[in-house]
């Protein structure tokens, strides 16, 4: 059976031959493990890209596959990070407390010690103790298990009310947005419990290991991130591989159709949704200890546009497709906006990168649309002898998701 | 014979137009029936009752002999139940092989956990292959649905309903778009599998229908206007002023 998965699927082999190529390369250009050419920095950016990549697989699985637009998936992303900030937060100002207090003359007690972390983390919001959500922050383990559950569950509730309400197309979509949206309102007020607009920081500091030099985390992380984008794009392999992805393409482009099958519709919706946010969790708990901050503006709207953006730009409907989007998306993203592109000047207006690129962004979006909807990822048809069906235009599905001519392989 | 699907009662509007009043039908568990009427009669809206698509204002729709109400049921529900529906335009999912569609239609458990874990077996492969033979796509399995000709979509759709295993087959205007040879077979798919199901064909093709040869249900603005043989029908006065007007 593994045998003609891999078979089946030859992207999977190329992708994690790449990637390892790739996670071994930087270690050994890095600072903290090699020659010291990639700076510290750039291993926690090229890290935090794998996570970026991550999500967008996610997104490709529940748009490109199960054409659901959604719009909200950074707010699960964000959720993951909130998780295991927590801990870090906790856990990290807990080693601190009891350092400073080892000085007293009468040792200190528990309760003591619960009271100066709290009074650490929320005397910025001005309160002295911690509120209900923290209740787990002193255990890593069930923290962990948060980072599953709680974009889980938010996602299965969420997706229960939407699709058993038969909310499809860019309803969904504004919905997504009006979720992520609520949500980010609500962590910005200070009685949140998650320290309104300051949000979580420090996340860098791993706790009990201080010793241990950012340069050396910031490359266990990258190996971190690499595993799970490994996993998590052979799980998405696998799921799209068989006939489970068969419905799901076929609620893409017929929903009524796989209903009239006698598939519920709903229930496979809920499935995808769901899963693709605990994929989105697990890549927001890797990500935030490697940005080293989380606050609500993580969960803005325009976030999960974004990702969108991106998973277009790369090419729907393949999960290469929206990793080459990703990363391609994010690394460039971050070079325009790092103030180091030179400006252009044209006599009377002078571009400058960190506010044009965004323009530019939305643009090549459009055009990637409107004349390559293959994106990125089409260029690799060029070698593989892809080619695209000749329809006269027409959609492969009457529904608003389906996939387009030009997306599909003849 | 027993009774498999009885309407009873049945009216629906839309915006204030009776689209269905007060329809009553029946069919046996081993039945073909033609539906006939010319249009905006309501063949189609019986469908979409029958199939949950659309909910009735009144009436009962029962189903089996335990003659459990549909009306509560989802589209899939029903479909799970034993109802097959084909469209009046073929559809089929056009970016998927012949054998993923049929594949798709194959009666097995439809829960999202039980496909995920769905492993092809040689007696589905097999069963896939009996079935694209019989609707004369045996080499066709590996080739993208969307670009099949008309007839072979038809086809296609007609093979995933017999996959589908129903018990009560509702088949929209199978013949259109088909050639006379396609059309013999077509009949002869229909009358085989009303040996072992009940078959309902809706079609405004009188030749079609003289082939089938069966029972005939006339609709006419919602309601059934006469119901016998093709011949018997036809010679029925109000019929012929329904169909060739007043």
């Amino acid at each position: 059976m593994e045998r003609t998965f891999l078979v089946r699927n030859p992207s999977v082999m190329v992708f994690i031959a790449l990637l390892a190529v790739f996670t071994i390369a930087v270690t050994f250009l890095s600072e903290g493990l090699g020659t010291g050419f990639v700076s510290t920095a750039m291993v926690k950016t090229l890290g935090m890209t794998l996570c970026f990549c991550l999500i967008a697989i996610a997104m490709d699985l529940v748009w490109g596959y199960c054409g659901i637009l959604s719009l909200g998936h950074f707010a699960f992303f964000g959720l993951g990070g909130y998780m295991i900030g927590m801990w870090l937060m906790y856990a990290r100002t807990e080693d601190i407390v009891v350092a400073s207090l080892a000085g007293a003359e009468l040792p200190p007690t528990d309760s003591e010690i619960v009271d100066a972390i709290a009074t650490q983390i929320f005397g910025v919001v001005g309160s002295d103790e911690f509120p209900w959500v923290w209740a787990f922050a002193d255990s890593l383990l069930i923290q962990l298990i948060l980072v599953v559950a709680v974009p889980g569950l938010l996602a299965l509730v969420f997706g229960w009310l939407a699709f058993r309400s038969r909310v499809t197309g860019v309803y969904l979509s504004i919905l997504t947005q009006a979720m992520t949206l609520a949500l980010a309102l609500y962590l910005f007020q200070n009685d949140s419990g998650l320290r309104g607009n300051n949000g979580l920081s420090g996340l860098q500091n791993i706790p009990g290991m201080a010793d241990t030099p950012q340069a050396v985390l910031s490359v266990w992380f990258l190996w971190a991130s690499a595993v799970a984008l490994a996993i998590g794009y052979m799980f998405a392999a696998w799921v799209v591989s068989g006939k489970f992805g068969s419905v799901i393409r076929g609620i893409r482009d017929d929903e009524a159709r796989v209903r009239f099958l006698g598939y519920p519709v709903e229930g496979y919706k809920l499935f995808v949704f769901t899963i693709t946010a605990v994929m989105a969790g697990i890549a927001g708990a890797l990500y935030y200890p490697q940005a080293g901050i989380i606050n609500p503006a993580e969960v803005a709207p325009i976030a999960s546009i974004y990702l969108a953006v991106w998973v277009a730009i790369g090419g729907r409907g393949r999960l290469y497709g929206a990793v080459i989007g990703a990363a391609f998306v994010s690394l460039l993203s971050t070079w325009f906006t790092g103030g180091r592109v030179p400006n252009v000047d044209l006599g009377f207006y002078t571009i400058e990168w960190v506010s044009w690129w965004q323009v530019a962004l939305g643009v090549s979006f459009v055009l990637v649309t409107l004349f390559a909807p293959k994106g990125i990822g089409g260029l690799v048809d060029l070698f593989i002898n892809r080619k695209t069906p000749d329809r006269h235009g027409a959609d492969l599905g009457p529904d608003t998701g389906s996939l387009r001519e030009k997306e599909a392989d003849a | 014979m027993s009774t498999l699907l009885e309407v009873a009662g049945v009216s629906v509007s839309f915006d204030g137009f009776k689209a269905i009043n007060n329809l009553s039908f029946e069919i046996g568990e081993a039945e073909l029936r033609a539906i006939i009427g010319p249009n905006g009669a309501g063949k189609t809206t019986f469908m979409d009752i029958v199939t949950g698509k659309t909910r009735p204002d009144e009436g009962q729709v029962l189903w089996g002999e335990t003659s459990t109400s549909l009306l509560r049921l989802s589209e899939s529900q029903i479909a799970r139940a034993g109802v097959g529906r084909k469209f009046q335009r073929p559809t089929v999912f056009e970016d998927q092989s012949v054998e993923d569609n049929l594949l798709l239609a194959l009666k097995k458990n439809r829960s999202p956990f039980s496909v995920l874990a769905f492993k092809k077996s040689s007696k589905d492969v097999e069963a896939i292959a009996d079935l694209a033979d019989e609707i004369g796509l045996g080499d066709q399995l590996a080739r993208k649905a969307g670009e099949l000709s008309h007839g072979q979509k038809q086809w296609l759709e007609i093979g995933m309903l017999l996959a589908q295993d129903p018990q009560l087959l509702l088949v929209d205007e199978p013949a259109a778009g088909m050639t006379l040879a396609e059309r013999e077979h077509t009949t002869d798919i229909l009358k085989q599998a009303a040996k072992t199901r009940a078959v309902v064909v809706v079609e405004h093709d009188m030749e079609f229908v003289r082939r089938l040869d069966c029972k005939v249900t006339v609709l006419h603005e919602g309601s059934v206007l006469a119901e016998g043989s093709l011949d018997h029908v036809t010679q029925n006065q109000d019929v012929i002023d329904v169909y060739l007007g007043r």
